[in-house]
């Protein structure tokens, strides 16, 4: 007797092989953290916009055809306003369902970008971006910039006066590039903005071009975590050639299955008790109005900050065009670098590395203190931008001059940034001195013993195996040295300027260092039980596994950080 | 007209015809101006009195004796018994210090210590006067006409809702979710301090009645949920991190300690 469910997984079998294939995915192994997780809130908020905004397509109209408002919200009676917007007060306020449907669309939406951020910093911080995984860095990179693209063109849609504000401004943007700018905003607009050809073109935009894009990314970026394996952190037993952790079925099926209803039900909490974007409280679009308070969905408020930064007035004319640096600058130039350091970062760096091995143990944080700190910095720019964007609402909440708050940040972009890295650099250091300090002493132990003599020693417990494996595991990292430039004939090299700049920024990144206590070390100060007198660290010139020839590790003894 | 063409050279003839023209211009616009708002001559002179001895007890320091006005602050001839009535009866006068603007705080007098005030100030020279009740009255406004006009000439500084905004070096206007329609209709008249004036011919009657009627149904329970201060995407994307991210990072810390 076989089970109906047996029966059509026999069928299936037969005739598709399917059975091989879910036997060999479903005794994958994968490591286990909660760090791990972030990915799949992005992946799982993503399935709920496509399930809300299904919802949505149904009742809303792409046209900016003008009708009159008859609708039950009262301050709108008799209002003329185009169809987009009349259909999403429909769908607000006589659709069954339609305005909890919208609520979960816009906060899934923001929490779908916020995960984004979120499991990016985890795999910066933690290098998982590094050979073999830098091309599903950038695929997560390109997800992230259509996740942009897909909520701005959202944001837009309703037609409301707080969204149409954030075109104008695109269109302020686009406008603002040489020559090409003003042809580029007719044809984006159909004609003088804001025409009538934009809600349509948007709709097709944030419904087709790029959820596609997005569904086909995510499919290649979730295929690429197979193909690759998952990193795993540092730990005992944990090697560039295991994965320690648990086969897919049943553990990952029923964490991952359960955490997409939990990640769905606080989306569906938030939009069940928290308004989000009341388009009826700004009104149908038009040209002429702007509210106090007008802001883009909190990604794309970093643009509005450097915006609002920016000092007016830096133009310049040549030939009769109008160059807006004004506005060239913080709309292209600003997000251009975030964007750019951010994409190429993983290639920068193993450029500077001089490294060409896979990696699929994580690096903690501590142990890369310029990536860190340049990660922290990064973020810390992007969060001056940000409040940035919100300066009137700083000013009107804390009783400060918005002037005053604008002045302030237009400093605190340049000095913060660098303060954020040199302080991230140096904590780092000290975290890895610490470490050192735990592994050859062990830990305080909070106990003074006397001895008879009438010597004082506080008792300090030794580390058991894991925990020292965890501070010692990690390969010392040394700047990149260049052969010199001429070879033993005296004749010059060719390369020898690019193998000096290349050293220059392995400098850059690895000269302060703390390296790994070495088995040397620890026995030392095991047998001796004093540490004055260390033997140094091995030292001499060392290839560099894969990398150029000309370029060999630095000798400088560890601890030079100091 | 022999008579015209003989004498149109006379020397005289410029300055008739500047008389003329200046008698014409000046007809033209007593005719054409708009009647000036006359103070409400309902005040008693016992309340003017028992008003004047008030203001000089509290207002005088800065306003001058008889509020004509000292280096500190401006003259009240000619404010109207509006400006008086809003400024006193929202806190904001007697001012408590100076800085950026002049902020509401708890109302230093009874509404007939205000009234007073305001006869008094009114007794000084003609100007606006307290709407009546009639005029404020929100039920006989159009919320949806209102909200047109809130949208267009308030909501830039005021928000769209009203929940107020910031202005340069530390002003703000305010939020008008507290302010009674009298307040309301009080400061679009006289345009306190940042505020511009909206007289009768930026904005009539009907329409000042328009705007308090959308306003007072402003600042109360919003379909779909809590409001989160009715201030925009700002707070939505704050509470999106603390409360969205906030719980879905809890929830993965506790699924990843389960195994582990």
């Amino acid at each position: 007797m076989t089970s109906p469910a047996a029966a059509t997984a026999d069928f299936l079998d037969q005739r598709t092989g399917l059975g091989a294939a879910v036997k060999e995915f479903a005794r994958k192994v994968f490591p286990d953290h909660w760090s791990f997780l972030l990915g799949e809130i992005a992946l799982y908020s993503f399935v709920t916009l496509l399930i809300s905004g299904t919802f949505l397509t149904m009742f809303f109209v792409p046209s900016m055809t003008e009708v009159t408002y008859s609708g039950p919200w009262a301050s709108l009676q008799g209002t003329r306003m185009s169809e987009a917007f009349a259909s999403t007060l429909r769908l607000s306020f006589e659709v069954r369902g339609g305005l909890l449907m919208r609520q979960v669309h816009h906060w899934a939406a923001l929490i779908f970008m916020a995960s984004i951020i979120t499991h990016m910093m985890r795999v910066f911080f933690t290098g998982a971006f590094r050979k073999p995984r830098e091309l599903n860095w950038v695929v997560g990179f390109t997800l992230l910039i259509l996740g942009l693209a897909a909520g701005f063109s959202g944001y837009s849609l309703p037609d409301d006066v707080l969204s149409g504000n954030g075109l104008r401004i695109s269109d302020g943007v686009l406008r603002a590039v040489p020559i090409i700018g003003s042809y580029g905003s007719y044809f984006l607009f159909g004609g003088e903005f804001p025409g009538e050809a934009l809600i349509p073109r948007l709709f097709t935009v944030h419904i087709l071009l790029v959820p596609g894009l997005i569904l086909a990314l995510v499919g290649l970026h979730l295929f690429m975590v197979v193909l690759a394996k998952h990193t795993q952190y540092p730990g005992s037993g944990r090697t560039d050639r295991n994965v320690v952790g648990f086969p897919l079925f049943p553990i990952y099926v029923a964490k991952a299955g359960g955490f997409f209803f939990i990640v769905f039900g606080v989306i569906a909490l938030m939009a069940a008790t928290m308004q989000i974007n009341p388009v009826w409280n700004y009104g149908p679009y038009d040209p002429s109005p702007v509210s106090a308070g007008s802001q883009p969905d909190w990604y794309m408020l970093f643009l509005d900050g450097a915006l609002r930064l920016m000092p007016g007035g830096v133009e310049v004319v040549i030939a009769n065009f109008t160059v807006p640096l004004n506005v060239l600058i913080p709309a292209m130039v600003v997000p251009g670098i975030l964007f750019t350091a951010l994409a190429a970062y993983p290639f920068i760096e193993a450029y500077a590395t001089g490294d060409k091995r896979e990696h699929h143990v994580l690096d903690r944080p501590r142990n890369r203190p310029f990536r860190t700190a340049f990660g922290v910095s990064l973020l810390v720019a992007f969060f001056v931008l940000v409040l940035a964007g919100s300066n009137d609402l700083i000013a009107t909440h804390f009783h400060l001059s918005i002037n005053d708050i604008t002045w302030v940040l237009r400093f605190a972009l340049f000095i913060a940034p660098a303060a954020a890295f040199m302080v991230t650099k140096r904590m780092c250091l000290a975290l890895q001195r610490r470490d050192r300090e735990i592994v050859l002493h062990g830990h305080e132990h909070g106990t003074i013993v006397r001895f008879e003599s009438g010597e004082y020693i506080e008792v300090h417990q030794p580390l058991n195996e894991h925990e020292r494996w965890i501070r010692v595991q990690h390969e010392p990292i040394r700047p990149l040295q260049v052969a010199p430039a001429e070879d033993s004939r005296g004749v010059r090299r060719k390369g020898y300027a690019a193998d000096l700049r290349r050293a220059r920024l392995s400098r850059l990144f690895y000269a302060d260092r703390v390296e790994p206590v070495t088995p040397a070390e620890l026995a030392a100060s095991h047998s001796h039980g004093t540490h004055d007198e260390l033997p140094p660290a091995p030292s001499g010139q060392e290839l560099v596994a894969g990398g150029r020839r000309s370029l060999v590790a630095d000798d400088r003894a560890p601890g030079d950080g100091h | 007209m022999n008579w015209l063409a003989a004498h149109r050279h006379d020397r005289r003839a410029p300055l008739l015809l500047l008389l003329t023209a200046l008698l014409l211009t000046g007809g033209v616009y007593a005719l054409l101006v708009p009647a000036p708002a006359v103070a409400a001559s309902t005040a008693s002179s016992a309340e003017v009195d028992s008003g004047m001895k008030l203001f000089t007890a509290n207002c005088a320091t800065c306003h001058g004796t008889g509020a004509t006005g000292t280096a500190a602050a401006p003259s009240l001839v000619g404010v109207g018994a509006a400006a008086v009535d809003f400024q006193v009866g929202t806190g904001r006068m007697p001012a408590q210090m100076s800085g950026p603007q002049v902020e509401a705080k708890p109302v230093q007098f009874d509404q007939d210590q205000i009234a007073a005030l305001a006869a008094y100030v009114a007794s000084l020279g003609p100007g606006p006067s307290i709407p009546t009740g009639d005029q404020v009255d929100p039920a006989q406004g159009d919320p949806a006409t209102g909200m047109a006009l809130f949208r267009t000439n308030c909501a830039q500084c005021h928000n769209a809702v009203g929940a107020g905004g910031s202005l340069s070096q530390g002003k703000f206007a305010p939020s008008l979710w507290q302010t009674t329609p009298t307040h309301l209709y009080e400061a679009m008249l006289t345009g306190p301090q940042s505020m511009p004036v909206f007289n009768q011919a930026t904005l009539t009657s009907q329409e000042k009645r328009d705007i308090i009627a959308f306003v007072s149904e402003q600042g109360g329970t919003q379909p779909g949920g809590l409001s989160l201060g009715s201030i925009g995407p700002v707070s939505e994307g704050l509470w999106a991190w603390v409360v969205g991210l906030g719980l879905l990072l809890g929830a993965a810390v506790w699924i990843g300690a389960k195994s582990s």
